[in-house]
């Protein structure tokens, strides 16, 4: 109990490097053991607490967690938008295209920020200027970060309002953000962060508050465009269907930690943390009709009082001697692959019952 | 009024079960009492509602938001009855008006044989104890200058529950039956999470022990894991209490685990109306298709053909001619754009035992491969078997929807829209499947 | 499909389906509550969270400090400070203005030789009864008639709504000079009155547009779908929610009229010359400025100015602590 601290370092996983050395030049993003924590007049929320991963050229990476699960501060984090204080970036790297972001000076991040690399967000509204038209805006990127005259501004912002398939783009040019459903609105969202050439696209739930025929459209478009310009894609979702259908590999976050990291397929069929299984197996679906839905007991921690050890242990049907008093490593399991998980990891004491709750758990993660 | 638990439910019958695939609501009623079979337990007849558009300098009414436009269906008794449509087909409107919670501009609601309509306003405050709604949001459905006690106890105290003591216990056996603790009644709603907010949410409808609740969207706002926690609990209240549920959602997943039968609305009309099972096997509407097509389904073996259909959702100020659905049809175009579909109204017919479709080409959706899973050896574990060779159609004929022709949509539509983004068709759609992961 | 040996963890049960084995938590309601508890945060009444959140603004406390001074002064200093306003005991020094500040008179005196703080003091009380009254007219009147339009609607509101407009159109500061010579007849009652009834328009108005807008929220909607009667819903679960933007306005409308009323005593429309206030304190101290005698206009003055400030800044400190959006 007293120096499992010591013992266990963090941040185990193979494909982190050690700090400041750049990561491979196929990698265009690299978290590594990101700390954004907030504080607040109660005390300090660990939102985001030793997060690492990273984002090859060309990928689509899915984070994937529950409401504070602290998918969408490691995201403004990486695209260094948060508010300090409250947050604090307490300790990590964000390597990003060969150079480590997090100490950028604030002038060269904005350099960045809307070029090479852009955001999609939830509520396109909020972050659409509702005094601007649509046209003027994505002009005023492109000369921002280009360099470019009014002219050439404009025909690339025709060119983007075509590329994400809004009809009558030299109409909507010159309209304004309230003027358009919210559909179009999330269409010129994704106009706006591809003005640029972005490398990379992160999208933070970027389908959540549209209906699922138009959500339909607009994960086809993100993932024609992405082919088409071979940028790499962070998205951000609640939604494992999405995941299933848009990603490669996932990262599953829980609780301000990565719980478990592998292609789209080991995750969604052969999951093996605790969580991700009781998650995928709480998806009411065809099939599960008549049948209760798989139930995670109980709630997300509070965020001021996390359980000591592994944080899922007191939601968790499989917890055994070692998870209310260590926090397990996020260890490689295959290639590609980690979990973080005391049924996978040769806990530090209390080993015994190990193999038989592993077994138990494989059980229900193979058929699942 | 009895405490809650001493008295059952008013229908002393035990729930239809959930749990046979393909339930028919006819094979709902022998289970039953007799006079339970008689009559359905809500009747909504024409139901109508139109909003006021003002508009110019004096206010002046320049038109109606048709939110439902003729909207008749039974619900039996003990039966769950799920509503998915998109954000604008009126499914929530549909919901607040058979609660009379807003005037319907015409058609009635019948509960349990009493012409809703016909009621004076306070011999209706008085029957909102039989019906109850539970709410999307659970932090703008709960008063926040409220204690837990008077949440659900204002029901109560207006329902005629003078009585503290009596009160107070029917409030903590509700806490109690959601699963919350009962010494909870002194707190506020912020000291609570989501998923403990929404059971308050239903406590309060279930203190009142009503017959009929509607569920508007009540997981929507919820992280999965809670999402489980409560449709659990609620199929849980209808074992107990014999509830009958209008269960509103536009997450069909949601609707297709909890529901017997199935309304699936566009523009304020019900478009197709079956069991569940047999309208996720067999649906006889292309937009009951695309909206399954369009989900995002964890499994792969579930998926469909994905169709994405073009533009949004016209404004109900001004629906399309003709069936309101013909400018985004798929079937419409594959069929070569038939005249009747702009210029005649489908209604909402009979295409098989207990399924209604309104559409002219109902009877030719079985031929279209969209309408099969993409690996239909799954949907034999699901439900009733079909051919493999379906599924091997349905991905040979890929790129079978024609691309949409840009002229087509706006031509037809009468008038152009306020929202001026209805309608038309953002062309460089293609019909691809979109997932590099599957 | 595997032996397992191993009892299934407390509260789940396994059963078979057509996908696996799988743990089906099948006691949830008890399950979750016990673990609900934890999470739960403390629990604190709505008064006590917006009390916290009021403590966070150093300077609205300053200013309840302030404010909560400035009243005791006004309620104990006229007993305990040993100077009677009324007597007239000549000036000392040599300034026919006033004696200037010294330890037995920290404010110095006026023309009369007047204790200038004891003047203070006197103002303090007249100043914060017709602040505070005015005040409390103005919310009643106010709510009542905001609530009423807000819940009748309808014609109801219209009319309401036009009267409140006149009053926004009319030049209120002539209707209160003309009021205050017409009937004020120089006393503390009819000021609380003429500004009272003339502040209301602003809190009627506000309290209107906060019912429009909470008429739409689904707790409204679940009051009305339980049958709670209308009356009920406007008093009962409208009204508590709508009161935070109005203590806000209500404090800047004492503040105003704290202000208003050294303003209208200042044109000697307002308190008659028997009495003080920091208005007329200030009045007539004017006249006698050319021989220097700041301290007579300067500590009224600056009464008034500290008071209104703190004032505001309490009402900046509550906008805080009653919106319930704001997180701690």
């Amino acid at each position: 109990m007293t120096v499992q601290e010591a013992t266990v370092p963090e941040g185990q996983f193979e494909e982190v490097h050690s700090p400041g050395v750049p990561p491979p030049p196929d990698v265009l993003l690299e978290v590594r053991n990101l700390r954004t924590h907030f504080h607040v007049m109660d005390g300090t929320v660990p939102a985001v607490d030793g997060v690492s991963f990273s984002v090859r050229r060309g990928e689509t990476l899915g984070v994937v967690g529950e409401s504070g699960c602290g998918k969408s501060v490691t995201a403004l984090t990486i695209m260094r938008l948060l508010e300090i204080p409250p947050a604090e970036i307490v300790a990590g790297e964000i390597w990003f295209d060969g150079r480590e972001i997090l100490s950028l000076p604030e002038d060269q991040m904005r350099r960045l920020r809307g070029s090479a690399m852009s955001m999609i967000f939830q509520e396109p509204m909020t972050s659409l200027n509702p005094v601007l038209t649509v046209g003027e805006q994505i002009a005023e990127a492109v000369i921002i970060h280009r360099k470019a005259s009014h002219k050439e501004a404009e025909a690339r912002a025709l060119e983007m309002l075509k590329a994400v398939g809004i009809p009558a783009p030299e109409r909507r040019l010159r309209q304004y953000p309230h003027e358009l459903s919210g559909g179009m609105r999330q269409r010129v969202m994704i106009a706006l962060a591809l003005s640029c050439d972005p490398k990379l696209l992160v999208a933070d739930e970027p389908t959540t508050a549209l209906d699922v025929t138009i959500q339909a459209q607009i994960l086809d478009l993100i993932a024609r465009l992405q082919r088409d310009t071979g940028a790499s894609l962070l998205l951000i979702t609640h939604d494992l269907g999405v995941v299933a259908e848009v990603v490669q590999r996932v990262v599953v976050m829980y609780a301000g930690k990565v719980v478990e990291q592998g292609s789209v397929k080991e995750i969604l069929e052969s999951p093996k943390h605790p969580y991700t299984k009781g998650l995928l197996a709480s998806i009411p679906s065809r099939g599960k009709r008549g049948d209760r839905l798989n139930v995670i007991k109980g709630t997300v921690p509070n965020p001021f009082r996390m359980p000591v050890g592994c944080r899922f242990n007191p939601r968790c049907p499989y917890a055994f001697e070692p998870c209310a008093g260590h926090e397990p490593p996020l260890d490689q399991t295959g290639p590609d692959r980690a979990v973080a998980c005391w049924l996978y990891t040769k806990p530090p004491v209390g080993a015994e019952h190990q193999a038989s709750q592993r077994a138990k758990a494989d059980a229900d993660g193979s058929a699942a | 009024m009895t405490a809650m638990p001493d008295q059952p439910a008013t229908p002393p019958v035990p729930p239809p079960g959930s749990t046979a695939p393909g339930t028919a609501p006819a094979a709902d009623a022998p289970t039953a009492t007799a006079a339970a079979a008689a009559q359905p337990l809500v009747k909504v007849e024409g139901l109508v509602k139109y909003f006021p558009v003002l508009g110019g300098v004096l206010r002046r009414k320049v038109g109606d938001v048709k939110a439902l436009d003729g909207v008749t269906f039974d619900i039996q008794r003990g039966e769950i009855l799920g509503v998915v449509g998109e954000s604008g087909c009126g499914k929530t409107t549909l919901g607040r008006t058979m609660l009379y919670l807003q005037q319907p501009t015409a058609g009635r609601v019948v509960l349990e044989g009493e012409d809703l309509s016909k009621i004076s306003s306070g011999a209706l405050r008085r029957r909102r104890s039989k019906m109850q709604i539970i709410f999307q949001d659970p932090y703008s459905s709960l008063n926040p200058r409220m204690p837990v006690y008077d949440i659900i106890g204002e029901g109560l105290q207006a329902q005629g529950v003078k009585d503290h003591a009596t009160r107070t216990k029917q409030i903590e056996d509700s806490l109690e039956a959601v699963g919350l603790r009962r010494d909870y009644t002194r707190r506020y709603p912020h000291e609570f999470s989501g998923g403990q907010r929404q059971r308050i949410g239903i406590a309060r409808a279930l203190a009142l022990n009503p017959a009929f609740i509607v569920c508007d969207e009540a997981v929507s706002a919820l992280d999965v894991s809670i999402q489980s926690q409560i449709l659990n609990l609620l199929s849980d209240l209808r074992q107990e209490h014999g509830f009958t549920y209008l269960f509103i959602a536009h997450n069909l997943s949601v609707i297709h685990y909890i529901s017997d039968r199935v309304a699936v609305m566009y523009l304020g009309r019900v478009v197709e109306l079956a069991g569940v099972d047999d309208l996720y096997e067999r649906p006889r509407h292309p937009y009951t298709v695309a909206l399954m097509s369009a989900v995002p389904e964890v499994d792969a073996r579930l998926r469909r053909k994905r169709i994405i259909l073009k533009g949004d959702v016209p404004s109900p100020v001004n629906p399309p001619s003709g069936c309101h659905f013909h400018p985004r049809c798929w079937l419409w175009e594959r069929l070569g754009k038939p005249e009747i579909c702009t210029t005649a109204d489908p209604t909402l017919t009979s295409t098989g035992p207990a399924h209604l479709a309104a559409c002219h080409f109902a009877d030719r959706m079985a031929e279209q491969p969209e309408v099969m899973l993409r690996d239909t050896a799954a949907a034999a574990g699901g439900g009733n078997g079909a051919s493999v060779a379906a599924a091997v159609s349905s991905t040979a004929s890929g790129g079978a929807a024609p691309e949409p022709t840009p002229s087509a949509a706006p031509a037809s539509t009468p008038s152009a829209a306020p929202a001026s983004t209805t309608t038309e068709a953002p062309s460089a759609d293609g019909t691809g499947t979109g997932s590099p992961a599957a | 499909m595997t032996s397992r040996d191993d009892p299934a963890p407390p509260g789940s049960t396994v059963f078979v389906t057509g996908q696996g084995t799988m743990p089906v938590d099948i006691a949830a309601p008890a399950d979750v509550a016990a673990a609900d508890v934890e999470v739960a945060l403390e629990s604190l009444g709505q008064w006590q969270l917006a009390w916290r959140r009021f403590k966070r603004h150093r300077m609205a406390l300053f200013g309840l400090a302030f404010l909560a001074f400035a009243v005791l002064v006004a309620i104990i200093g006229p007993i305990v400070w040993p100077y009677d306003p009324l007597i007239i005991p000549g000036v000392s020094g040599t300034n026919p203005g006033g004696d200037s500040p010294s330890l037995a008179h920290l404010m110095g005196t006026d023309n009369n030789g007047r204790d200038v703080l004891q003047m203070v003091v006197n103002g303090a009380r007249i100043s914060m009864t017709i602040g505070i009254t005015s005040m409390l007219i103005a919310g009643f009147v106010g709510i009542t008639v905001g609530t009423l339009a807000g819940y009748f609607g309808g014609w109801v509101d219209n009319v309401l709504m036009r009267v409140v407009d006149t009053f926004f159109a009319i030049p209120l500061l002539f209707v209160i000079l003309v009021a205050a010579a017409f009937f004020g007849e120089g006393k503390v009652i009819s000021l609380v009155l003429i500004f009272g009834l003339l502040s209301w328009p602003l809190i009627a108005r506000l309290i209107r547009a906060q019912f429009l807008s909470l008429r739409e929220v689904d707790f409204v909607e679940a009051a009305r779908a339980v049958g709670v009667s209308d009356l009920r819903i406007a008093f009962r679960d409208i009204l508590p929610n709508a009161i935070g933007p109005i203590i806000v306005a209500m404090t800047l409308i004492m503040a105003n009229n704290i202000i208003l009323e050294a303003f209208v005593s200042y044109l000697n429309f307002g308190i008659s010359a028997d009495q003080i206030s920091w208005g007329n304190a200030l009045a007539q101290s004017q006249n006698y400025l050319v021989f220097g005698n700041w301290w007579w206009a300067f500590f009224p003055g600056i009464a008034i100015a500290l008071t209104v400030i703190a004032i505001n800044f309490i009402g900046d400190g509550l906008r805080d602590a009653l919106d319930p959006r704001t997180r701690l």
